[in-house]
């Protein structure tokens, strides 16, 4: 269970309020979709949740223990089981395939064998397991930069797979992607939220997807929660609130 | 739309500014001593075109030659009687002379023909005195060339040498044999331009080894987040500081026991085909590769102090395998023959080895010994209570102020040799223990420092000033360390590659995606795997361009560094145009030309293929 508490986050320099105390809940196993406007906050929410922004105040409770107070190794720790999906992949594109989804793994293997990229051979196998999962298992030896956009997101996914999750941080994974790959890419989290039970909190764009795959919203707007509850809760009052009066529904 | 009308003062400032520009171009004229007169000079314009023919002629092939020398007699004044002095019948199977007439007064004109002679060759024709044989006499234009048959004639003034005695005309004539060979010059530029073409290579690679670390620890993007409290901070200076004394000490003792080992070679060969095996075996159990579960404090420390044990283990394998190298290869340098430059560089990588082991040791233990201490600092810091933690501080900072200050003080000893050990010992220590103090007390109890921003700005400022030293000035430094010779030019060009490659890869480092690199991170990777498996991939490309650039540079360099005692074909070059000899010079000029132009060709090949 992920339990957010008064999270609040103001980026230095120039005072800019992105977070305002945000409080929220995730139950284990819950697809949650976080939506809003661009700048509405969405990016910061899901890198605070993972420490990769230091949040300014309020507690992070994973289980009940406030993350926001250990130390980094221990935050080492806790990341590793915290996958996290990019909107624009960032995988590193001059490595092998293998090497990106190996590189999942960093945070469990001993770190003076990965300097001389040793993995053990348990590893090398799950990604090749992990990387058929997302049907790419042939591109393996393949340079990251070589593949188009769905497949890179796909290495992503595998990437934190590999991580054995329990939580899964998707900051638009299909933002950057051609709309007819949005699904394939939504599918695989889909399955990984049903079939491994991992929890995953995802932010989106387009409401039809977020009708689709998600159990839960919150919305978020200028750094404020604005909505919570079921997709199917949004309507066209609600949609202004959270979007804009400008704003317009499409799809 | 019409065209606003400039104003008067614009226009004026213009004016002023173009006589501006003038005013100091005139100066700058005055200054650098322009001045076309002395080009017009033709004292100058003959030296020019003897250096510039002389330069268009390279000393690099000569032949071997064979002579004719032919003498044949004369009479300077002829006897009083009127009558001809008899000469002897010449031989005319081989090259002769014949002088008409055989006598003849000082100043006057005899013809001198000669026949038989290497065909189309050229060599002087001299006066020999009678009475100083060694001294032959120029006669005006006396250098003569044989025509197809080997046959010349010209006409010579006698000179003013009157005698009774028979005198001779000289002839000799040369021509080259056989192939042409290079000269000894060609030869001397061969050896020194290989050097400096090796010159350039060491320098570059080590200066690049050296220069990847540095330049990660001076890029902005990695240290900004490397943040630790007071206490680390301290904690981990004193850590370097007792671990380089600790290192030093223990290798000191490793060192006594790899001599006494080494003495039986048996136990060396043994020793150092063993400890790779062993070590294996103890840096797996220590380091297992993979592990879910935190250990427990007792597997910790197990494992800790067998990584010690194969720290020592590893730099005693090191030192043994560098005994038994110097041993082999004063074994095998006889064997060699002309291979044995690869026993002496065999001998000098022993050598090395046995140098660096301490150096390596006492780093490896002070990086250690700090980040343990800087470790065990930040967790005292984070558990304990506010008062405890300035408690803390105030300690470890003052220790950590003294140390600083105590080494400064002992660097000044050393450079000074004040020898008052009031001034230089005693004093630092109190004074670095008092700013430590006040450091502490002035800052909050767990405010985190930005530890990071703190070397990356140190090591900047060390970067900037140090490539702001030309190489030649380094060059000359270094000569007076380890004596003139290709040595000093290695250090000077490896030290000005460490500087300016390390600016030019950490703006390479600073330019790099973020993505990524915050992706590596988000699975929980430390900073080494951070930067091992986000940042090292992207920099390659960059990285091998400003090498090869890097490259041309050390190659151009290499060149001139001679002139300062670095060894390479400067010296050789300078010396030949100081003692006027431009031919010579020219070969080494052409030399420069081909191996410059040569290694640019060759690193834009690589730098299009592997870029």
């Amino acid at each position: 269970m992920l339990k957010i508490e008064n999270l609040t986050k103001i980026y230095q320099p120039g005072n800019v309020l992105a977070l305002d105390n945000v409080s929220f809940e995730v139950p284990d196993g819950q697809f949650l979709a976080v939506i809003g406007l661009s700048g509405s906050g969405k990016s910061t929410l899901l890198r605070c949740i993972n420490r990769l922004i230091e949040p300014t105040s309020g507690r992070i409770l994973l289980d009940g223990e406030d993350i926001t107070a250990v130390n980094q190794e221990q935050m080492r720790r806790i990341r590793r089981r915290m996958g996290m999906v990019f909107q624009h992949f960032n995988l590193v594109s001059r490595s092998s395939v293998l090497t990106n989804v190996l590189a999942g793994r960093l945070g469990y293997v001993n770190p003076a064998w990965s300097l001389l990229n040793r993995f053990p051979k348990d590893d090398v196998e799950k990604a090749y397991r992990q990387l058929e999962r997302v049907g790419i298992a042939d591109k393996a030896a393949q340079r990251a930069d070589a593949l188009s956009g769905g497949q890179q997101q796909r290495v992503g996914i595998a990437r934190a797979l590999m991580q054995d999750p329990t939580l899964i941080l998707a900051d638009e994974p299909v933002a950057s992607l051609d709309p007819v790959l949005a699904h394939s890419i939504m599918k695989y989290l889909e399955d990984i939220n049903e079939q491994d039970g991992v929890t995953v909190l995802c932010s989106l764009h387009f409401l039809d997807i977020v009708h689709r795959y998600a159990d839960r919203v919150i919305a978020l707007n200028e750094g404020r929660l604005v909505f919570e509850g079921a997709p199917s809760e949004i309507d066209d009052r609600k949609f202004k609130e959270i979007y804009g009066r400008d704003a317009e529904r499409v799809g | 739309m019409k065209k606003p009308k400039p104003s008067a003062w614009k226009s004026a400032g213009t004016g002023l500014a173009i006589l501006l520009v003038l005013v100091v171009y005139a100066y700058g004229f005055e200054i650098t001593k322009i001045d076309l007169e002395e080009l017009r000079s033709e004292q100058r314009q003959l030296s020019i075109t003897r250096v510039l023919r002389a330069l268009a002629r390279p000393e690099i092939v000569d032949y071997e030659r064979e002579e004719q020398t032919v003498v044949a007699p004369v009479y300077v004044g002829c006897p009083a009687d009127g009558t001809m002095p008899q000469v002897p019948v010449v031989e005319t199977s081989g090259p002769y002379l014949s002088v008409i007439p055989t006598c003849a007064e000082s100043g006057e004109l005899v013809e001198v023909e000669g026949f038989g002679f290497f065909p189309r060759s050229t060599g002087p024709v001299r006066f020999v005195p009678g009475n100083d044989p060694a001294n032959p006499v120029q006669l005006g234009r006396d250098t003569i060339t044989t025509d197809a048959d080997g046959n010349f004639r010209l006409q010579l003034e006698l000179p003013d040498r009157p005698s009774d005695e028979s005198q001779y005309i000289r002839a000799t004539i040369r021509r080259n044999v056989g192939s042409p060979r290079f000269t000894q010059n060609a030869r001397n530029t061969w050896d020194k331009i290989v050097e400096t073409v090796f010159l350039a290579l060491l320098a570059t690679t080590i200066g690049t080894a050296l220069a990847i670390p540095i330049s990660f620890l001076a890029a902005r993007n990695l240290m900004k987040s490397v943040r630790s409290p007071l206490a680390g901070v301290a904690l981990s200076i004193l850590g370097w500081v007792a671990g380089m004394g600790l290192g030093v000490l223990v290798i000191g003792q490793i060192a006594g026991l790899s001599k006494l080992l080494a003495a039986t070679p048996l136990v060396n060969v043994a020793g150092v085909a063993l400890s790779p095996a062993v070590l294996w075996l103890l840096a797996r159990w220590a380091m297992p590769a993979e592990e879910t579960k935190a250990p427990s404090r007792a597997m910790r420390l197990a494992r800790a102090v067998s990584l010690l044990l194969a720290a020592a283990l590893g730099f005693l394998a090191l030192l043994q395998l560098a005994e038994l190298t110097a041993t082999a290869s004063l074994a095998i340098l006889p064997a060699l023959g002309s291979f044995g430059f690869l026993a002496s560089f065999l001998f000098q990588v022993s050598d090395i080895l046995r140098v660096s082991t301490p150096l390596v040791a006492a780093l490896v233990s002070g990086g250690v010994l700090g980040s343990m201490l800087g470790g065990i600092g930040q967790l005292a810091t984070e558990r304990g209570s506010n008062a405890a933690a300035k408690v803390i501080n105030v300690v470890t900072t003052a220790a950590a102020g003294a140390a600083l200050l105590g080494i400064l003080g002992w660097v000044i000893e050393a450079l000074y040799q004040i020898g008052r050990p009031g001034l230089t010992l005693w004093w630092p220590l109190g004074i670095g223990a008092a700013l430590g103090a006040g450091l502490a007390a002035a800052l909050p109890a767990k405010a985190t420092l930005p530890v990071g921003l703190v070397i990356y700005t140190i090591t900047r400022t060390i970067l900037n000033s140090l490539r702001s030293v030309e190489a030649l000035l380094m060059a000359v430094v270094f000569a007076i360390a380890v004596g003139i010779g290709p040595f000093a030019g290695v250090m000077a060009l490896g030290l000005h590659t460490i500087v300016s490659l390390a600016k030019l890869y950490s703006e390479q480092v600073e330019s790099i995606l973020p993505g990524p690199l915050e992706a590596v991170n988000a699975t929980g990777a430390d900073r080494l795997q951070t930067i091992m498996y986000a940042v090292v991939p992207q920099i390659v490309p960059p990285y091998i361009s400003y090498t090869m650039y890097r490259w041309d540079i050390n190659v151009r360099m290499s060149t001139i560094i001679g002139m300062v005692g670095g060894g390479g074909i400067g010296f050789l070059l300078l010396q030949n145009l100081n003692l006027l000899q431009y031919r010579a010079a020219s070969t080494q000029m052409i030399a420069i030309a081909v191996v410059v132009s040569a290694m640019d060709y060759l690193s834009s090949v690589m730098r299009e293929k592997y870029v």
